[in-house]
């Protein structure tokens, strides 16, 4: 192991003195519970890898591996599933995250899953992000990873309220809500065979709020796209779709209908994902305390407002987990 | 209540709470009651929830919908599994675990109990205390919840009657007597109340003026926050252990951080201290978060520890403070709670993995069985199957450093995992 180089945070640790003793405040439980998470899964998994998209979740996940494990190097690398749909903010932010932190980075693409013909679109518009199970598979399998750490929020979606800590995946990467492992205490089963795999979801307990407190209390960066800009968008099924998107490649994709109003309209982003599927929502929220104030006053859910992918069925999310998505 | 007053400040507490009882008690819309009442929940579920209300032909919300599972739990008409909720307050965050009513009660009971301080056991008002009500606080006695919330729900379909709710206060107090549940600091409170229209769970509602007391949101706000009750004795399962090894930075090159959160106690900078099970002693030469620096370090934290002497230790040791260090034992007796279907063989070793450490373990004897519902014990014929619980002697092939679980929910616990299939089996309490 190799040490990094003393970061730039520092912590203060918030303390509400009760009856006799101290105990932790709520943000500081839930960053000790992720730390103690993240280290079970280094002290029982043999080959894990942290999911990381240069979204918000994956973010803080990165500061709670910070403080899990320096002033030793993370005991996973970083791994990206790139749908080569993504905003090259996000993008960018990812790779420049991943240098400062001088941590080792994967990406492995669906583009390259569709090359291999282990992916096939219904149509070349078709959102690639179910797709991205395939692909993960397959890196999985690449690189014989046990465990995969990732940031999903138990206050998501319903199919994820009854989601383990560490939830088993099969040798076919499926979720089966009616046997999971029950989980006590906080005595979490990482174990698998061979060919098996854990999901490990250390920010399980967390809530949008939560995480919008913890990036403004810990001073995180994030891609410019979460904070109010100006944007290209049509209206179309009801909601607002960003139009006219340029990729990293130089390609642009979005290409409004015919007959649909390009209006430039102030928006900002809540969730951070394939941009065929992830909507904007109208925001002059320019700063972390605003977007606070905006996720405590706003009357939609997360994914609402902003996840086309999820309104297909009540139960796309359940499904898309049982095939293997994260 | 406002949204806005509503916001979270960074300095809240947290507490976690169990909801025990059926469909048919008004479990979820007590909960549903909590989160519309807290304003958690957003127009866009309230929109869905309200279309189905309709399309079922109710003529108000159907707040118990905001519960409502996954497809395979609804092509089934069962509830499968423990289902973990969230609210705030502007003073505290709540994290709710769910546990249905039905199938494999007790499996999901004591799963949702594990983590919870406080337990609210609901009674439909024109039943009373029910062979399930006996249950469910037999289970949060078992597992160690320190506070209990008899919430008698239904009080409009008995005209807001107090008699009534007198009556059931005293029968349950007696069974409470019975069992014991008082003891170990356990208090019990009662509250009157109307799930389907708010009455005595945020807002007071004007039909039970005869009730002065708290109503529920007010008790889970000023329940104390685990750990703060009792002192408790520091407990450190190290998990990992930080070796950099930097040839280019000096100061690092000698660095052997170990890694774990504070499971019990406190610590500080200059503590004695003794690793187990080699019971070699060291002191406290630094306690660090990430690469801040911290004093001292409290139950429940993820920290780092440094210790002034160079001694081995490793992933499943336990640093403790040498005053008050646990004997390791290669035998324990212990509740058991079988999770499997796959009943308990006594052929067979199973792991037991305690805290971060994990022993191979053989069963001794079984010494009787508990009747959840009358807490009777039984003798122990046969084998233990899924929602069986009792009393068991285990060997162990490596030392366990154990304390009895009504002293320590932390370092009493353990889960029995099955080497060959790797579930998680059963669930372990250290008896005394």
């Amino acid at each position: 192991m190799r040490a990094v180089d003393s970061s730039s945070f520092s912590t203060k640790i918030n303390m509400t003195t009760t009856l006799n003793q101290q105990t932790l405040s709520h943000l500081d439980w839930l960053e000790a519970e992720a730390i103690h998470i993240l280290r079970e899964v280094a002290g029982q998994c043999s080959n894990p890898v942290l999911l990381f998209s240069g979204g918000k979740d994956s973010l803080c996940i990165l500061r709670l591996a910070e403080k899990a494990f320096r002033p030793g190097r993370f005991p996973f690398p970083l791994m990206h599933i790139d749908t080569g749909h993504n905003y090259q903010e996000v993008i960018n932010f990812r790779d420049q995250r991943a240098a400062e932190l001088g941590e080792r980075l994967i990406v492995r693409s669906v583009e390259d899953s569709i090359k291999r013909g282990s992916v096939v679109l219904k149509s070349a518009d078709e959102s690639r992000n179910k797709h991205q199970s395939v692909t993960l598979l397959e890196a999985i399998e690449e690189f014989g990873f046990d465990c995969c750490i990732g940031g999903a929020r138990r206050d998501e979606e319903k199919a994820r309220a009854k989601e383990r800590i560490m939830s088993f995946r099969d040798e076919f990467g499926q979720w089966d809500p009616k046997n999971q492992r029950p989980e006590l205490w906080n005595l979490y089963n990482a174990r698998s065979h061979k060919g098996e795999n854990i999901r490990a979801f250390p920010i399980s307990n967390w809530t949008e709020m939560d995480v919008w407190q913890y990036i403004e209390r810990e001073k995180l960066g994030l891609p410019s796209i979460y904070f109010a800009h100006n944007r290209d968008i049509v209206m179309r099924n009801g909601g607002i779709f960003p139009v006219n998107v340029p990729l990293t490649n130089g390609e642009i994709i979005n290409q409004p209908k015919a007959g649909e109003e390009i209006v430039n309209m102030q928006v900002r982003f809540r969730t951070v994902g394939d941009i065929t599927c992830t909507a904007p929502v109208p925001s002059d929220a320019d700063s972390l305390s605003k977007i606070v104030v905006e996720t405590a006053t706003t009357t939609i859910t997360e994914r609402g407002a902003t996840r086309l992918d999820d309104q297909t069925s009540d139960a796309s999310m359940e499904q898309r987990k049982k095939e293997g998505y994260f | 209540m406002s949204k806005l007053e509503n916001l979270p400040a960074h300095t809240d507490s947290l507490l976690r709470f169990l909801t025990c009882g059926s469909v048919d008690d008004g479990k979820s819309t007590l909960i549903g009651r909590l989160l519309y009442d807290t304003k958690t929940i957003l127009a866009d579920t309230l929109t869905q929830i309200e279309r189905t209300s309709q399309k079922r032909g109710m003529e108000s919300v159907d707040l118990s919908l905001l519960t409502d599972g996954l497809q395979a739990e609804r092509e089934q008409g069962i509830t499968i599994d423990v289902a973990y909720r969230y609210f705030s307050t502007g003073t505290r965050k709540y994290i709710i675990a769910d546990a249905p009513g039905h199938e494999q009660y007790t499996r999901n009971m004591v799963t949702a109990a594990s983590t919870a301080n406080l337990a609210i056991i609901l009674i439909d008002a024109r039943k009373g205390v029910l062979t399930q009500t006996r249950r469910h606080s037999y289970l949060a006695q078992l597992v160690g919840i320190p506070h209990i919330v008899v919430a008698i729900n239904k009080m409009d379909l008995v005209d807001y009657s107090q008699a009534e709710f007198e009556r059931i206060r005293v029968t349950y107090l007696e069974f409470a007597e019975q069992i014991g549940l008082q003891r170990d600091g356990r208090d019990i409170s009662f509250v009157p109340m109307s799930a389907l229209n708010g009455d005595m769970i945020v807002d007071r509602g004007s039909a039970l003026s005869w009730y002065q007391g708290p109503t529920i949101l007010e008790l889970l706000e000023s329940t104390p926050p685990a750990h703060s009750e009792r002192t408790e004795p520091f407990r450190f399962p190290v998990q990992f252990v930080c070796r950099p090894h930097a040839s280019d930075n000096p100061e690092l090159h000698d660095f052997r951080g170990f890694m774990g959160r504070v499971e019990s106690g406190q610590i500080a900078v200059g503590d004695e201290v003794t690793a187990l099970p080699s019971g070699l002693n060291s002191r406290v030469k630094a306690i660090q978060l990430g690469n801040t620096v911290l004093g001292h370090a409290i139950t429940e934290q993820s920290i780092t520890l440094l210790l002034e002497d160079e001694i081995d230790i490793s992933r499943g040791d336990m640093i403790v403070k040498t005053a008050l260090a646990p004997a390791p034992v290669k035998q324990l007796n212990a509740m058991v709670c079988w999770l499997s279907e796959t009943p308990l063989s006594s052929a067979r070793t199973y792991i037991i993995r305690h805290t971060t450490r994990e022993s191979k373990a053989k069963v001794g004897s079984i010494a009787y069985k508990i009747d959840v519902n009358t807490r009777a014990q039984l003798p122990a014929e046969g084998s233990l199957g899924m929602n069986d619980i009792a009393s068991i002697s285990f060997k162990l092939a490596q030392p366990l450093m154990v304390d009895p679980y009504d002293v320590n929910r932390a370092t009493g616990a353990f889960i029995i995992i099955d080497e060959a299939t790797n579930n998680t089996v059963g669930a372990g309490m250290v008896q005394a």
